[in-house]
């Protein structure tokens, strides 16, 4: 799992940062040639002004700039964060049933002192990796092993903790005939019942269904450029604009961002990541979420069998707004 | 009386008489309806009188919750819960519309606050927790109240330890409500869990249409599950998955039939015959049931009558 070797490639409203950064690097290489005092303070107020325009453009992002981070090629996936959290973790595979689908990943692994299990979508790198994950959309096969990996860890009280980053559950003909419905309602309802500690993470795209069903949780953390919905911008703008371009405001209307889902009380904390995103630090945002996990599941694994269940049950039991 | 008198009386009930005014076209054309899949026309009494199944080629139309229950539950056995429970706008959501334009257009269409009719009943004087969705409100559609409507309906089936029946008919989750109508599913999931562990009988009804977060939750749950003939259901609709195969489908994908053909219900029953097949259900998962079966049983029960 190497760190990106490539510079992350930039954003579409990263331009303004892009331009700045180009200027400074040919004003440096000037500079190398012949030293000149006054290219130098220019140098320097120009890099103020950078480093002035990163912060401010990156607090003030927009919904839409939320979801080109959290879909950004080079995020850290799954595998990104158990490789660093636990060198050798130990992957366990396939469903019992006849299937490992790539997609989704799991094993058993040390973190921070506690034997936890781990289960997480992925998305591929390269692009034959990304075919094989299905650009990380799992089949019903996949639902299927995350929850015999959920029975392992309640049989033997290990916590689980999921990480969520997929735009959904497939949707194909393979995955309707073997049932993609009742293998997502499945997981939802055996979640429930689990009573080891169970935390979910949205690390980069928490899309529908696909996204709940490793998702049911004591605890609901959000990476800072994570977002979670109930059908993808591009689906919500189709269906209620009848127009593709409206995604913008399909991501805007639907609060899909982690602050809004915090807001909603949905999510439970909401985690920094690195200046820029993730893809900019993996070993930082592989770091930060640990921290966070460690001290979650501290304070959980103080609660008895029966009481996780019942925190988790209050937890969902009272999400909903009616009048 | 004379013949003064009998004019007057023959007068008096000419005026009395209601005057037939002419059929408008509306109400001629309503007087018939025209079979989606066979294009019979069908004298619309007679639709009715046949739970609105179409006699020439058993064609289901869609029907309404209320209409539902009418057919399924003992006469005036049901009792609604939380029928004023209505859907408020967390989101502020507006696309095209608001949505609470939308809202009170659809309560004007349907008649109802919300997309599904919950309460108790009996049927052959078993009684049961049932819940009924009605697609003709916001296309059925599973938001915050919806959610909450079904976990209260298998709460309260905890609380009188009855077996539930729930009838889908949707969409899926309302989009107009986010990520609040998403958690719906893990909501009525848990619920359910609940029920599970409790041992208590659920039969999912799944009829024309239901897809994607009802499917992919409370309907797939059911430990039986039956299907009406020609219902379609699914997790995700057909032209997305066109789109993301780049293939045409086969005709009947998605029907009951084929869901049945691929495991994944336990009966597909006409609706005329629905409400025997849960009759007979409810019987023979009735909790007294064994120990009429188990003569041993039976005699320990009877010594200790004695």
């Amino acid at each position: 799992m190497p760190a990106p070797e490539k510079k992350p490639a930039p954003l579409e409203f990263e331009a303004p940062l892009l331009a700045l950064s180009g200027q400074i690097e040919t004003l440096e290489k000037q500079l190398a040639d012949n030293p000149n005092p006054d290219l130098d303070e220019d140098v320097r107020r120009l890099k103020e002004q950078y480093n002035h325009l990163r912060q401010t453009l990156y607090t003030n992002l927009r919904p839409l700039d939320h979801l080109a981070i959290a879909r950004h090629p080079q995020r850290p996936y799954s595998r990104d964060y158990f490789g660093r959290w636990d060198p050798n973790w130990i992957e366990l595979h396939g469903d019992r049933k006849g299937a490992d689908d790539p997609a989704m990943v799991g094993g058993l692994m040390q973190l921070d002192g506690m034997d936890i299990m781990v289960v997480g979508t992925q998305k591929g790198r390269a692009l034959r990796d990304k075919q094989q994950c299905n650009f990380g959309m799992p089949q019903p096969e996949g639902y299927r092993k995350a929850l015999r990996l959920f029975r392992h860890a309640d049989k033997f009280g290990f916590p689980i903790v999921t990480l969520i980053d997929t735009p959904g559950a497939y949707p194909g003909m393979t995955a309707e005939e073997h049932n993609q419905s009742e293998a997502i309602a499945l997981n939802l309802r055996e979640m429930a019942g689990l009573t080891v500690p169970v935390i979910s993470v949205i690390t980069g795209e928490g899309g529908s269904g696909g996204a709940l069903a490793i998702g049911v949780a004591n605890r609901i953390l959000m990476l800072e450029h994570s977002v979670y919905s109930v059908i993808s911008p591009e689906g919500c703008a189709s269906i209620l604009w009848r127009s593709a371009d409206k995604v913008s405001q399909a991501c805007q209307a639907m609060k899909m961002t982690a602050r809004e889902i915090k807001a909603l009380k949905v999510c439970d904390e909401v985690i920094g990541e690195p200046l820029g995103g993730a893809h900019h630090n993996f070993d930082l945002a592989a770091d930060n979420l640990k921290k966070a996990l460690a001290r979650h599941l501290k304070d959980l694994v103080k609660l008895s069998k029966e009481e996780v269940r019942q925190d988790r049950y209050n937890k969902f039991r009272q999400i909903g707004v009616v009048a | 009386m004379d013949l003064k008198d009998w004019f007057a009386s023959r007068q008096k009930r000419r005026d009395t008489l209601v005057v037939k005014q002419p059929l408008t076209t509306e109400e001629y054309c309503a007087l018939w309806t025209s079979c989606f899949q066979c294009r019979e026309l069908i004298y619309t009494r007679d639709l009715r009188a046949n739970n609105h199944v179409c006699p020439k080629c058993q064609f289901h139309f869609r029907i309404g919750a209320n209409q539902r229950i009418e057919q399924l539950l003992d006469t005036d056995s049901f009792v609604e819960i939380d029928r004023a429970l209505t859907s408020a706008d967390p989101l502020e959501f507006k696309d095209t519309d608001t949505y609470v334009n939308r809202l009170a257009e659809a309560k004007r269409k349907s008649g109802l606050n919300e997309a599904i009719i919950c309460g108790t009943g009996t049927i052959d004087g078993q009684k049961l927790a049932l819940a009924v969705m009605e697609f003709g409100h916001f296309g059925g559609s599973m938001g915050s109240v919806v959610g909450e409507k079904v976990t209260r309906t298998v709460e309260l089936a905890l609380e009188e330890k009855l077996p539930v029946v729930i009838i889908s008919s949707s969409g899926g989750a309302r989009m107009q409500e986010g990520i609040l109508s998403l958690m719906q599913m893990a909501k009525t999931s848990s619920a359910l869990q609940e029920l599970h562990k409790q041992g208590l009988l659920y039969i999912s009804i799944l009829t024309e249409p239901t897809f994607g977060g009802v499917t992919a939750s409370f309907a797939m749950l059911g430990d039986i599950i039956i299907a009406e003939p020609g219902a379609r259901i699914g997790f995700a609709g057909q032209r997305v998955i066109e789109q993301t195969i780049r293939q045409k489908l086969p005709a009947d994908f998605q029907t009951a039939e084929y869901l049945m053909k691929h495991g994944q219900v336990d009966l597909v029953v006409e609706r005329g015959k629905l409400r025997d097949m849960l009759a007979k259900l409810l019987t023979s998962h009735s909790p007294n049931k064994n120990q009429t079966k188990h003569p041993v049983e039976n005699q320990k029960t009877a010594s200790s009558r004695r």
